[in-house]
């Protein structure tokens, strides 16, 4: 596969970067995205997780079940702060 | 993993990466790390990214310069060959009380008594700052240029780099499960891959330091807090400083990738080592936010997250070698600001440890402070 690859839509993350850190000795999922952001955007990883759980699992020999993928955290899409602060108030009085 | 270390450091986070630097960088050799999870994966690796020299207490105040200086040229002294992101994009730190902003009087005293360029602004020129600020809730402001963003992740990577190539041995997902005490003093360390020989534990693990504390029967006056901060999408560029209430409770800035990262702290929270999100600080952050800066609460929330503050009675640090057990250190207690303090952790730290003059005095932070009743309240935290 070409290296220059995106894997990460979100923050610009190409498959050479992601593969020179496992290189390196980052072998999880967060460690890589703390350093090169992927994960980090509005998908929260939906779309790059898989790609770079596949990657440390290719590189390391463990399966991908055995890979942990970071924590799942609120909202699950995109929410206007706005609109949280609105209902938060409507329903407070 | 070696089985004999001449010092061995608890905890990879900003304070475990920079001890073990500075140790390594004086001459230490055998210094061994050991990481219950991946590096960074703590407080630092939670927290809300900015750093500053406006504080109210002398300490602080002298702490946080001695950082900054660090910080504004860590690139070069760590040869990173990436990038801390550093942004002296300034704090504008905003009252809307007149109790804050006489407060904040009192803090510039002591910060400019420090060298530290900090000063009082109306709300005019905050306004000129921070566009979008709603100042007609304000009663004033004071603002310091060198204050800014800092990459924390980047940060600690550069710490952990340059510790490794001086030949420190990093073990991550490695827990500590005991420590040997013979005669009162340190002989070695357990963890679940084995035992490791060693005189002497630092403990750097901030809001899991008393778990490892009461291994050696060491109780600390500290307590660990959730907070939680959140994140937006990232959008062009439109705010410079970090803003900052303590009254209104919230810090907000805007990272260099352009996404605003803010949190506020709640005074109901359960002192554990929980770190779930919560639907009420998402209201609760939503509702401050739009109050405060209207058009940021356009933005769309794309995460959440929670790290753990470990709090001190006085909201400082304690950098101390504690003398009910021979061999045993403390960096601990940092009460929400471990990773701005981390060159100065490091320094004090590996001074203290290898009997070197100290370059930053710091031991008005000693442990027994408490028991003495010395302390010196920080009353500038979020």
């Amino acid at each position: 596969m070409d290296e220059n690859t995106i894997i990460c839509r979100c923050s610009d993350v190409t498959l050479k970067e992601i593969r020179a850190l496992i290189a390196q000795g980052y072998l999880s999922f967060d460690e890589i995205k703390r350093i090169t952001r992927v994960g980090m955007g509005p998908c929260q990883g939906k779309t790059c997780g898989q790609l770079v759980l596949r990657e440390i699992a290719n590189a390391t020999g463990q399966s991908m079940a055995e890979l942990q993928f970071h924590q799942l955290r609120p909202p699950v899409v995109g929410v206007k702060l706005h609109l949280i602060a609105e209902e938060a108030e409507r329903h407070e009085e | 993993m070696k089985n004999r270390a001449d010092i061995v450091i608890i905890g990879a986070g900003m304070s475990g990466c920079s001890i073990a630097y500075n140790l390594a960088v004086r001459g230490a050799k055998n210094i061994v790390v050991l990481e219950k999870s991946f590096i960074c994966s703590g407080s630092t690796g939670a927290c809300g990214a900015g750093f500053r020299m406006q504080w109210g207490t002398e300490m602080n105040c002298r702490m946080s310069k001695f950082s900054t200086e660090f910080f504004e040229h860590a690139n070069e002294i760590l040869e990173y060959d990436g990038d801390i992101e550093l942004r002296q994009s300034g704090y504008l730190m905003i009252a809307d009380t007149e109790k804050e902003l006489t407060q904040f009087r009192k803090n510039i005293e002591v910060q400019h008594a420090c060298g530290i360029p900090s000063r009082m602004v109306s709300l005019e020129e905050a306004k000129e700052i921070v566009p979008h600020l709603n100042t007609d809730i304000l009663s004033g402001a004071a603002y310091c240029q060198k204050d800014g963003f800092l990459n924390p992740h980047k940060t600690t990577d550069a710490f952990y780099r340059a510790a490794r190539r001086l030949g420190v041995e990093f073990n991550t997902f490695t827990e500590l499960t005991g420590i040997r005490v013979e005669k009162g003093r340190i002989v070695g360390v357990e963890t679940n891959r084995g035992y490791i020989e060693t005189r002497i534990v630092v403990n750097a693990a901030n809001a899991w330091s008393q778990g490892i504390a009461k291994m050696v029967g060491v109780e600390l006056p500290l307590y660990s807090e959730r907070h939680q901060i959140l994140v937006t999408e990232p959008v062009e560029h439109m705010q410079d400083p970090m803003v900052m209430a303590f009254n209104l409770n919230l810090y907000v800035q805007q990272s260099p990738h352009g996404s605003f990262i803010m949190g506020r702290s709640d005074s109901s929270e359960p002192r554990d080592l929980r770190r779930t999100s919560s639907w009420h600080f998402l209201e609760e952050m939503a509702k401050t936010i739009d109050r405060v800066l209207p058009p940021i609460g356009q933005l769309r929330v794309v995460r959440q997250w929670a790290g753990l503050y470990n709090m001190s009675p006085d909201r400082q640090p304690i950098y101390d070698k504690v003398e009910q057990v021979e061999g045993f250190y403390v960096a601990v207690g940092f009460s929400g600001h471990g990773f701005m303090f981390g060159p100065v952790t490091g320094t004090v730290m590996a001074e203290m440890i290898l009997g070197l003059e100290p370059s930053i005095d710091a031991s008005r932070l000693k442990l027994s402070r408490f028991a003495e009743g010395k302390l010196f309240t920080e009353p500038s935290v979020v």
